[in-house]
């Protein structure tokens, strides 16, 4: 059985409350780190545990900690990354609504290690439910002394709050989700300065993902080194994989980094392979911003060795052949799947989540939806197939941040690996595999 | 002096105070420097947004000889001690500048010969330097309902371009802001949210920032095509501003009143309303002479001569003589 880090607890009964939580070794890791250990070792072992960020950029956990500004006259903040919207990506719902008393352990102990008094879950605002859940998990944390002033008699206070999104996939944006929880629009800054050194308010912010903080407790009560052994290489620990598309048992799960890919595809532990006896057309790894790669890619890399589920295998091959983890939303299209109608489909997801302050996000996202609009239902040119790689990449690299790189992507790499499916939309738009669905998002357009 | 920082941007060199941008250094050494849309140097925050001026850093630093990955933003990135930077000399950032002005121009009208602005619109210079001849873009261009927002004021959201410069003018400028971005991605639009208007003493300035002819002054509408008026330097003596503004002449009518452009394009003395919208006789203004206009420009094609001088008119011969 591979290990359970997060989700080890998620099936017993009653895990939401505070009590049960306990029973089972909930909220030992506070106790460990408030009293027998600094806020230096603390960071030090995460550094050594080798976590990277699950928020989508693997960004190393402990050298973020590190980079905190601890000499600033300012507060210091931590500030959670709940605002999951990546369209493929739900791993920190699943964990919120299960057990959110993990998360608010996790806030604790990566509260106290950062120095921060205050800190905040960022929720999507859409997430009602989980709002309420963590809302009500807090105050049973406060009630039992492990939040609020002196926690534990260690003299450490924290305030942790909740805040709901405003409903927009950009304020997932660690910038744009600054702004927003100051009470802003939500618009990405201009980085420098990084949030490190001006965050929330101006002052030395970290901001770590659901599923990042989430595994700090299990660090501290077992040791960075048992963290680090789990894993393969530089991709350490496990990872929640949210797992959908036409596969016979989509669902969240956890997986040592390292399984390979055709274990977690069509293993019955995991999803179990295709459904309804169609065979597997390709798979976009690590949420709707990632490579789309097809079959003979997705299960080997070019080079013929198997494709494993880590940061370094799935980005082999850079984006001539390979992909990247992501934020772990593993979307599996069968042999029916038309690549045309999902790429419109991604693209005008980012149409519509464009904050629109950059011109090449705002203006070009749009443009390719249109486009992708047309090929689709049957009035493409052969010419606009080279258009669209262009547009994406005067998008890629040019704008303030990342969304426009995750509507670039889809698009060069669609095109890249099916462009002979394009290339049939326009000859033959009969041969569109999704036909049958042309009428039914005809408001699609007219929104656009 | 050794705290200055060296850098070089298309082979030319420059010292320059630490927490200069490279768009500034660039301005210092004169020759091309990369073009702004949003930038507004005498407006805290501005730029970052339209990506025009990207650059490429070829040379982090003396320290740091590696190029910056990505291609970045010069009116929004400092320079560094012995930072290397390409411009014009690099094909890479033409290329991604010319996507940039395509982008800028997909969903503009190109209503010029009925825009007040042409002639006098960095979207339009820009696009003769970097746009290409034909579109490639065959979908519908975003349309809006023309809105006045204030008695001297209209707002034509279809020409936007979303720079936020005069929603940062309205924030630094006036006592109270009253308009920002609405909306999202590209059917943001600038608003007063529930259409009030824009009233205090300083909103004319939002007019002399737009780049575009999103924000034009309701008072000179249709008045006069820039070119064929002729600017004159004045001033008068005002107690809100400096007073300091260019009148637009047809014949001896002044026809409009802005701020004064340096230049960059930019306006570093904004001014009342009341100088700009309610002080249009000649006899209002003690003038100073033509205004000096880049003879490159669609303004300057038009070479006039002194005005003649009606009886009216107060020509301060000081000014004259220079
Ligand atoms: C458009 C956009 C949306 C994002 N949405 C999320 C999100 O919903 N959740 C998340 O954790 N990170 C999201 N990110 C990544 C964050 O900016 C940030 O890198 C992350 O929260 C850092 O946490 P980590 O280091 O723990 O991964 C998004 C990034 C972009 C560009
Ligand atoms: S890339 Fe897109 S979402 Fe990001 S700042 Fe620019 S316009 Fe906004
Ligand atoms: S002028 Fe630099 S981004 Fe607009």
């Amino acid at each position: 059985m591979a290990t359970k880090i997060l989700l080890e607890h998620v099936g017993v009964e009653g895990i939401r409350a505070i009590d049960t939580y306990l029973a089972h070794g909930g909220y030992r890791s506070v106790g460990k780190a408030l009293k027998e250990m600094s806020s230096d070792q603390l960071v030090e072992e995460v550094k050594t545990a080798g976590l990277r960020g699950r928020g989508g950029a693997g960004f190393p956990t402990g050298m973020k900690w590190s980079f905190l500004d601890k000499k600033s006259e300012n507060p210091r903040y931590l500030v959670c990354n709940a605002d999951e919207s990546e369209p493929g990506t739900f791993k920190d719902r699943y964990l919120m609504e299960r057990i959110p008393h993990l998360l608010i352990e996790g806030m604790i102990t990566a509260s106290y290690a950062l120095g921060a008094n205050t800190s905040y879950i960022y929720v999507r605002g859409e997430m009602m439910p989980v709002i309420r859940l963590l809302e009500k998990a807090i105050a049973e944390a406060y009630a039992k002394g492990y939040l609020g002033k002196n926690i534990l008699g260690s003299g450490y206070n924290l305030d942790l709050y909740v805040q709901p999104g405003g409903g927009a996939y950009i304020c997932g944006e660690e910038t744009a989700l600054l702004e927003s929880l100051e009470g802003k629009r939500g618009n990405p800054r201009n980085k420098p300065p990084f949030p490190a050194v001006s965050g929330l308010y101006g002052c030395p912010t970290v901001i770590n993902n659901v599923e990042t903080i989430a595994s700090v407790p299990w660090i501290v009560n077992n040791g960075g080194a048992a963290y680090a052994s789990i894993g393969i290489g530089k991709s350490t620990g496990t990872k929640l994989i949210s797992a959908c598309g036409n596969i016979r048992q989509p669902g969240v799960y956890e997986i040592e980094l390292g399984l390979p890919v055709e274990e977690f595809l069509y293993s019955d532990v995991y999803c179990g392979g295709i459904a309804e006896g169609r065979e597997l057309k390709a798979v976009v790894p690590g949420g709707s911003s990632v490579p789309i790669l097809p079959k003979e890619l997705i299960l080997k890399t070019a080079a013929g060795e198997p494709r494993l589920m880590s940061y370094e295998s799935l980005a082999e091959g850079g984006f001539v052949s390979g992909s990247m983890l992501g934020s772990g939303g593993f979307i599996v299209f069968d042999d029916r799947a038309c690549i045309v109608r999902n790429l419109w489909n991604f693209t005008r997801f980012y149409h519509h989540e464009s904050c629109g302050q950059c011109s090449p996000c705002r203006e070009g996202t749009g443009w390719m939806a249109k486009v992708l609009h047309r090929i689709e239902h049957g009035h493409g040119k052969m010419s606009d197939i080279d258009l669209l790689v262009d547009v994406a990449k005067h998008i890629e690299g040019k704008t303030i941040c990342p969304l426009g790189d995750a509507a670039a992507w889809p698009v060069g790499s669609a095109i890249r690996h099916f462009r002979d499916e394009f290339e049939a939309h326009v000859k033959n738009p009969d041969s569109c595999l999704a036909k049958h669905l042309h009428g039914a998002y005809a408001h699609a357009a007219s929104i656009m | 002096m050794s705290d200055l920082l060296k850098v070089t941007i298309d082979g030319n060199s420059i010292e320059v105070p630490p927490g200069t941008t490279i768009m500034q250094a660039a301005r210092q050494l004169g020759g091309k420097y990369p073009p702004a849309m949003c930038y507004y140097e005498p407006l805290k925050n501005t730029g970052g947004k339209c990506r025009v001026c990207l650059v490429k850093v070829a040379q982090t630093s003396e320290a740091n000889p590696r190029p910056m990955p990505k291609l970045v933003a010069s009116c929004i990135t400092r320079v560094e001690q012995g930072m290397v930077v390409e411009n014009e000399t690099s094909k890479e950032v033409l290329d991604a500048r010319n996507g940039v002005v395509e982008f800028l121009l997909i969903n503009h009208p190109l209503d010029c010969p009925v825009c007040d602005q042409a002639g006098e619109c960095d979207l339009q210079n820009l696009s003769y330097e970097h746009g290409h001849e034909q579109t490639r873009y065959e979908e519908g261009r975003r349309e809006f309902e023309r809105i006045d927002i204030g008695p001297y004021v209209q707002l034509h959201m279809t020409r936007c371009i979303l720079c936020y410069r005069c929603v940062y003018a309205a924030d630094q400028l006036t006592g109270q802001r009253v308009h920002g971005v609405l909306n999202r991605g590209d059917v943001s639009e600038i608003g007063t949210y529930i259409q009030q208007s824009i009233e205090n003493e300083f909103s004319g300035n939002i007019i002399d920032v737009c780049p575009v002819g999103a924000l034009t002054d309701k008072t000179y509408r249709f008045k006069q095509r820039v070119w064929f008026s002729k600017p004159f330097d004045a001033h008068r003596n005002c107690d809100k501003c400096c007073g300091k503004v260019v009148l637009w002449m047809k014949g001896d009518t002044i026809i409009r009143v802005t701020a004064r452009k340096n230049e960059f394009g930019e306006v570093t003395d904004f001014i009342c309303n009341n100088c700009r919208f309610e002080h249009k006789q000649a006899a209002d203004w003690t003038i100073e002479g033509p205004r000096v206009i880049d003879p490159e420009s669609v303004i300057g094609a038009n070479k006039y001569e002194l005005p003649v001088v009606s009886p009216a008119v107060n020509v301060d011969a000081k000014f004259v003589s220079e």
